[in-house]
């Protein structure tokens, strides 16, 4: 379960003070999936260093199981929009690598590389280096990389921003059917409107400057999530409702 | 003059050549020709009344100079000189260029001096270095070694800088700590600045190599050059250039070679 009460981040510029965060709170229950969407500027990939415990609170509370985050640790897997992948090991050793340094010995750090990678629809590729992979290919390999070192909560930061239309709509499917059997909390972060309602329970609006929480939306539309879905009414009304949230906001006097 | 002209020889010989390897004619073709032109232009200079010697009388001197043992006896004095102060200026370069990028205090402690030292040749160093250093093989490898170090511990210094933020991020959140990360993720990504580091090294090494075996040396091709210089005994001179070329591509193309294997990985254009 992660608390966020009341956080602010400001960071310094030449002159003044950037304020990336005002006064934020939110809470996500365990195995829940929640998606921040916003336009850029808002704060949300400052919001998930947070998180992540790459970066901390100005001042206000981020917990993560009722204990402030205090840094990086292997129950939160971050899954970051470049990829991040270690480009000099093969797919197989990039996800055992959160196992080699947790000192997971080595016939169980196989077994458990191969279930994500296979999970992930990896295992033709398993002793490839990363740059013989596609765009979408790299992400899923991320993604077997965060889940192997068994996370309760999955951090991702527009983890499908940079493959094209047609994969993203793929990786999206895959995610959440990855999701469906090995179910964790999700926070992910996106600036696509469609890909924040297709995937969560619950949309967080956040606008910009300073960066805040404008609405959540609560999706309750079933999974598994399928095409017709997408196509269906409830979820264009869903949409259309999170559309506007983000791109009609009031700017702040 | 003569180390000017290896050093461009070493250290620029192989990158617009591998873009003509994929059009037709292969590159040993072009390199072939290029190599008989080029005879071919300096045997017409000697012909034409300059006054160098023509490629097969040097060809008669390299092999009197093979034949009696000289060859090989200069050989390996400039070899091991040259292989001496590269080894331990790459070594030493290598620690202190991670230490310069990892930590900001010995960066800031350090950059001053690597940048100041940079600023002076190697050569303007050699006087100095009589001095202090007497006329042994010492002077002689220490100008080396600190015409490779400071090579090379520039380039391991961008390489650590270099490391992308997010893969250091990912690491830590995978759980890794400063020393995993920094073995696991820093060293390998900063091995191919360290590599073009070495080669860059390996050049002003033998850049060097001439003016530091004017120091009192009794063997090694700069000698031999120099002694020959007195007895306006061309051939021998241009023995000399040629086999501190030939050994300096050759030494670059070893190191090349290990390049691609250790950074196989890269996504090359």
């Amino acid at each position: 379960m992660i608390t966020v009460s009341h956080v602010h981040k400001t960071f310094p510029l030449k002159n003044e003070t950037f304020v990336a965060l005002g006064d934020v709170s939110l809470d996500v229950a365990d195995n829940e999936f929640v998606t921040i969407v916003g336009p850029s500027g808002c704060g949300k990939t400052t919001l998930m260093n947070i998180l992540a415990g790459l970066e901390f609170p100005t001042s206000g509370q981020a917990l993560v199981s009722d204990s402030p985050i205090t840094g990086p640790g292997p129950d939160r897997g971050v899954i970051f929009q470049q990829y991040a992948l270690f480009p000099w090991l093969t797919v197989r050793k990039n996800v055992e690598f959160g196992l080699r340094t947790a000192g997971v010995p080595r016939d169980e750090r196989r077994e458990r590389a191969q279930h994500f990678i296979d999970l992930v629809g990896l295992h033709d590729f398993a002793d490839s280096l990363p740059r013989t992979l596609s765009g979408g290919m790299k992400q899923r390999c991320a993604i077997a990389r965060a889940y192997a070192v068994n996370p309760s909560i999955l951090l991702m930061d527009e983890p499908f921003g940079a493959v094209d239309a047609l994969t993203r709509v793929r990786l999206q499917e895959q995610l959440l059917q990855t999701w469906s059997q090995e179910k964790r909390t999700v926070v992910f972060i996106t600036h696509d409107v469609d890909e924040a309602v297709f995937l969560a329970n619950r949309v967080v609006v956040m606008a910009a400057r300073p960066g805040r929480i404008v609405e959540i939306v609560d999706v309750d539309l079933p999974y598994p999530r399928t095409e017709e879905l997408r196509l269906s009414p409830a979820f264009t009304a869903l949409r259309n409702r999170v559309w506007s949230a983000v791109y009609h906001q009031e700017p702040v006097s | 003059m003569t180390v000017v002209q290896v050093d461009t020889e070493v250290t620029t010989g192989s990158p617009p050549t591998r873009e003509r390897r994929r059009r037709g004619v292969p590159k040993t073709v072009w390199n072939l020709l290029s190599v008989l032109l080029g005879l071919g232009v300096w045997w017409g200079f000697s012909l034409t009344g300059f006054d160098i010697p023509a490629p097969p009388e040097v060809a008669g001197r390299g092999w009197e100079l093979i034949a009696d043992g000289t060859l090989a006896d200069d050989v390996l004095a400039s070899l091991g000189r040259v292989l001496a102060g590269f080894v331990l200026g790459v070594a030493l370069a290598v620690p202190v260029g991670f230490l310069m990028g990892w930590y900001g205090v010995a960066r800031g402690l350090l950059e001053p001096w690597v940048q100041f030292f940079r600023t002076i040749p190697p050569l303007a160093i050699i006087p100095l270095a009589i001095v202090l250093m007497g006329i042994g093989e010492t002077p002689k490898v220490f100008v080396i070694f600190l015409a490779s170090f400071l090579a090379c511990v520039i380039a391991t210094f961008q390489g650590v800088v270099n490391v992308d933020k997010t893969l250091i991020n990912a690491a830590r959140v995978l759980g890794a700590r400063d020393g995993t990360i920094f073995t696991r993720v820093v060293v390998p990504a900063s091995t191919p600045f360290i590599l073009v580091g070495m080669r860059v090294g390996l050049g002003s090494s033998w850049a060097t190599l001439v003016a530091a075996e004017l120091i009192a040396a009794q063997q090694g091709l700069g000698y031999r050059m120099q002694s020959a210089q007195l007895y306006y005994d061309l051939p021998t001179i241009f023995v000399g250039l040629i086999s501190i070329g030939v050994l300096g591509l050759l030494m670059d193309r070893l190191l090349l070679l290990a390049e691609r294997r250790l950074t196989n990985w890269q996504e090359r254009r």
